[in-house]
């Protein structure tokens, strides 16, 4: 039943793709999320009002509706923007950034919450303690609540990012040769779509197992200073 | 932005909401129906039954949606037996394929829910409901289930959100549901923003109301632990 019939090769590269997509995906998310965090928190109402826009159109919309208007969208805003500049080409949006940038763009809104909740849960003694001893902010942030915050942020980032994982198969739909397209494509041509898109859920089960195993590890590093019951 | 395209095409998103509206309702019923005896199976102590349902769970909530509906759409045409079948008239539809995957992993992820909340069920209620000298289905109907539906209620609401969204998938598979609307509209006028922020604005509109019937509810099936006024 696993005969791939030389297509082997072909779905390896899509699954070298789909990771690839999904950690710089994350990667963009955890930045947006951080950011999104602290403008929740922040003393200014207009960064707070800007934050739960931004989450709460995200936590609306299907993600597929907004990869659709980020690659589309985007690609006419571009196409406009050099226009005016006048430059008569025309230019194609790499679908592999409109991917990463869509899917960052939706988890960002997620780990914005992951995020919020984690540094909340850090004692705000902690960070005062830091400022008396006369460390920057940059410096408060770095070796005293990103440390502690992330203990609490981790089983959250970790569902954000099994979700996120799974996300990474829509790229397929804006044309990207991950995983899912390839197997689609190797299907049309040997007439054994069954055989390849169960090849490809079984890949996706095994990236969730090892992120489930490896989360699993984290967690445990990242508790190691609390006392368990 | 220029949104008269719209409003001559709003007849097709009206059939897209439809066609939505209907493939979620039919997914979420038919999954809730899938996922009860699920959850209970999935604390029984028999492992053979609690290994097959841990399985189910496992692929369907560890691989995406897309590729369910992939898997169903079309791998199965892919075995004669399936083509020769009595079944084939419907594995053959795309509506069909499409409720069936969503059933399938609304189902797998509403067993998950469901089971974490009849495990939290407080050992003094079922020691009470035996004490009464309750048989094990009146048990399960009337003090397990109802108490396990009012703890997953919030967690289910998300689920209930998540479908939505997933259902947008069913445009790939040539549905045209209200993401299948803008697309057939993107493709005829060139408008992206419009045909696709419409769908948004939609979809936009359902989730809110949906956040706001399971507030109600919420706030029904969670009376008796309000503050009283004073």
């Amino acid at each position: 039943m696993f005969d791939l019939q030389g297509y082997g090769f072909s779905i390896l590269d899509g699954a070298l793709l789909t990771i690839e997509v999904a950690l710089a995906s994350l990667a963009c998310a955890t930045v947006l999320g951080m950011l999104g965090a602290f403008a929740k928190l922040s003393k200014s109402r207009l960064a707070r009002t800007a934050a739960s826009v931004y989450t709460t159109i995200i936590r609306g919309v299907p993600d597929l509706v907004m990869m659709l208007l980020i690659f589309f969208g985007g690609q006419m805003l571009v196409n406009n923007l050099t226009a005016r500049f006048g430059y008569d080409g025309y230019i194609d949006i790499d679908p592999f950034i409109a991917g990463v940038i869509t899917i960052g763009f939706i988890y960002g809104a997620y780990m914005t919450e992951t995020f919020r909740g984690a540094i909340l849960a850090v004692p705000a003694g902690q960070m005062e303690a830091g400022y008396a001893f006369g460390m920057s902010r940059g410096l408060v942030f770095r070796r005293i609540l990103l440390p502690q915050m992330m203990r609490h942020a981790l089983p959250g980032l970790g569902n954000n990012w099994l979700v996120l994982l799974k996300t990474t198969a829509l790229v397929s739909v804006i044309g990207l040769d991950d995983m899912v397209r390839k197997a689609t494509l190797a299907a049309g041509a040997t007439r054994l779509p069954f055989t390849f898109h169960l090849v490809v859920a079984l890949g996706f089960l095994a990236f969730t197992t090892v992120s489930v195993l490896l989360l699993r590890w984290a967690e445990q590093r990242y508790s190691v200073g609390v006392r368990r019951d | 932005m220029d949104f008269t395209i719209i409003a001559q095409n709003i007849n097709l998103y009206l059939h897209g909401l439809l066609t939505t509206v209907q493939l979620v309702v039919a997914c979420l019923l038919l999954g809730l129906c899938l996922a009860i005896p699920l959850a209970l199976l999935a604390g029984s102590r028999n492992w053979l039954l609690r290994g097959l349902v841990f399985c189910f769970s496992y692929f369907f909530r560890g691989t995406p949606l897309l590729v369910q509906m992939f898997l169903i759409y079309y791998g199965l045409g892919q075995f004669e037996a399936v083509q020769n079948s009595v079944f084939w008239p419907i594995l053959r539809e795309a509506h069909w394929c499409a409720l069936i995957a969503f059933t399938l992993n609304t189902a797998a992820y509403t067993t998950e829910i469901l089971r974490g909340a009849i495990a939290t069920t407080s050992h003094g209620e079922i020691e009470a409901a035996r004490a009464c000298g309750m048989s094990k289905f009146l048990m399960i109907r009337r003090i397990v289930l109802p108490s396990a539906f009012r703890r997953a209620l919030p967690a289910y609401g998300n689920e209930v959100i998540f479908m939505l969204h997933g259902s947008s998938l069913a445009s790939v598979i040539t549905i045209v549901d209200i993401t299948g609307a803008a697309r057939i509209v993107y493709s005829r006028y060139y408008n992206p923003y419009e045909a696709f922020l419409t769908a948004a604005l939609f979809y936009m509109a359902l989730t809110f109301l949906i956040v706001f019937v399971f507030k109600r509810v919420e706030r029904r099936w969670f009376a008796h632990l309000r503050a009283r006024p004073e």
